[in-house]
């Protein structure tokens, strides 16, 4: 569904991403961990083309993205839906707005069966009569489910998860865990999520990947990962200072 | 020695403060190009234009009132000083019309309305970028200079020649308040002095530049706003920048319109 390929990209004169290689399968949920400022966010974002890479490839379903112009790359984001690290909810509109919103850009349907799925998927977050509220008076997890109602209002094909437990509490991360785990079966899509809450990583993904020194230094099954050697991988996991991996 | 370092100083701060100049105009323009080809077969939803029109224009409009009164009482005040056993009276009607319509509606409309909207778009665009809305809209496949930039610039566009008309009508009458009350000058010969010296033309002039005044600020306001990098901070250096780019370039443009406009298309008439 997916395929990153040699995908390179230097910010501020530093050396993001160096080669990062991924493969993602239809329906498959990939978990990008690693430690914070090691680019997963940046490594999301080319995948919906919000960053051109330095070079690299991305295919998706089929079609190559780098390198395509804005209006074209439009065509191919309808596929995913995106939960930001802060959910990004525009402020200036009520929540009900906020997961309309590409539904009245994009679809066909008219203002009842808008108004019906916007019902639907803030039910499925488990959110009730809050499409009147502005997101200013919402909690950090509602915010969040918010944020995963709006990615899911279009029925993609793609839902790409940043940090999506960042910021909440232990009770509260893992509804959104659960809620994640509920929609891959539901909608059956291809997800990418990153986190540096390995909790959270074993709770939700197929399969782990880890990023370190702009590369995929590890990837493999949850099962793989508990039982790894490598020696970054186990710091990592068991997050501990002491290590190959220099906290900085 | 120390004068040549404090010279080459001077002169590569100059340098380098005009290279960067450059760079925004050629931003500035890109964003420009940007702009045209997003609402090529598609224009923004009216919703939106309209949206921003009633935020920018019927907002703007109690603070405008104030300042046109005032700048009207003003003109009359300091007509009439300078008039004193030079020019009869019986003229100061006409002076406040012309110099009102013609320069100081629309400049200061164009100053005020500049630092009202101008800080209040970059803020918006500028929080909305710190915090990935705009980045949330791309991902959504909504081009967000369709969706924010466009409805904005073409409301501060369209809204500062009405707010204009407004602030030229109140100034006039701000100091036809000063003139007949204070300065002794009866409302006929006021009234007479605007009917005698009003030109078509002048009304024109006043209103074509505060079109391009609130393209000006519109453009300012989204420009900086999208450029902000970096958290509060930024969004603070954003909303300033543009505030003072658009009353710096009012004003320039102001000069520019001025001669184009009176020495060029209305010279002869």
């Amino acid at each position: 569904m997916i395929a990153i390929r040699n995908l390179h990209k230097r910010l501020g004169g530093k050396s993001v991403l160096a080669g990062v290689n991924l493969e993602i399968g239809r329906g498959e949920t990939v978990v990008v961990v690693g430690p914070s400022g090691t680019g997963k966010s940046v490594l999301l974002k080319h995948v919906l083309g919000l960053i051109q890479p330095d070079s690299g490839s991305i295919v998706v379903d089929g079609e190559e993205i780098v390198g395509r112009r804005e209006h074209e790359l439009n065509r191919v984001r309808r596929k995913f839906g995106m939960l930001f690290q802060g959910a990004a909810l525009f402020d200036s509109m009520t929540v009900g707005e906020n997961v309309s919103l590409a539904l009245f850009e994009h679809s066909d349907l008219d203002r009842d069966q808008i108004e019906r799925r916007v019902r639907e998927r803030l039910e499925w977050v488990g959110l009730k009569d809050v499409e009147n509220v502005k997101p200013a008076s919402l909690s950090g997890g509602m915010r969040k489910r918010v944020g995963l109602a709006r990615a899911i209002a279009m029925d993609p094909q793609i839902i790409l998860y940043d940090e999506p437990t960042t910021g909440l509490d232990p009770i509260m991360a893992d509804v959104i865990d659960q809620l994640i785990r509920g929609l891959q079966q539901r909608m059956g899509v291809t997800s990418i999520a990153v986190t540096h809450d390995m909790h959270s990583a074993f709770k939700i993904g197929d399969r782990i990947a880890m990023l370190l020194g702009g590369t995929i230094v590890f990837n493999g099954t949850p099962e793989e990962m508990r039982n790894t050697r490598e020696p970054v991988v186990r710091q990592f996991m068991e997050g501990t200072s002491e290590g190959p991996i220099q906290p900085v | 020695m120390e004068e040549t370092t404090v010279l080459t100083m001077g002169v590569r701060f100059v340098r380098f403060k005009l290279g960067d100049a450059i760079a925004e105009i050629g931003r500035v323009t890109l964003m420009y190009r940007d702009m045209l080809r997003s609402v090529a077969g598609k224009l923004p939803a009216m919703r939106l234009i309209v949206d921003q029109m009633n935020t920018i224009g019927v907002g703007s409009l109690g603070l405008v009132i104030i300042v046109s009164l005032f700048t009207g009482g003003v003109a009359a005040v300091q007509a009439a000083y300078q008039f004193e056993n030079v020019v009869p009276l019986r003229f100061l009607g006409a002076v406040i019309l012309r110099s009102v319509i013609i320069e100081l509606g629309p400049v200061l409309t164009a100053l005020v309305v500049g630092g009202r909207v101008g800080a209040s778009i970059a803020a918006e665009l500028g929080t909305m970028k710190v915090t990935e809305q705009i980045d949330a809209l791309r991902a959504m496949g909504i081009n967000p200079i369709r969706f924010l930039i466009v409805p904005r610039v073409l409301a501060a566009t369209l809204m500062l020649p009405i707010i204009t008309i407004f602030s030229d009508a109140i100034a006039i009458l701000g100091g036809f308040a000063v003139a007949v009350l204070t300065i002794g000058v009866s409302a006929g010969t006021y009234t007479n002095s605007l009917k005698d010296f009003f030109y078509t033309k002048d009304l024109f002039s006043g209103l074509f530049k505060a079109f391009a005044f609130g393209n000006i600020i519109g453009t300012m306001g989204c420009f900086y706003g999208f450029a902000t990098e970096g958290g509060a901070e930024g969004v603070g250096r954003a909303t300033t920048r543009a505030v003072v780019s658009s009353c710096v370039l009012v004003l320039i443009v102001d000069y520019v319109l001025a001669n184009v406009l009176f020495e060029i298309i209305f010279a002869k008439s």
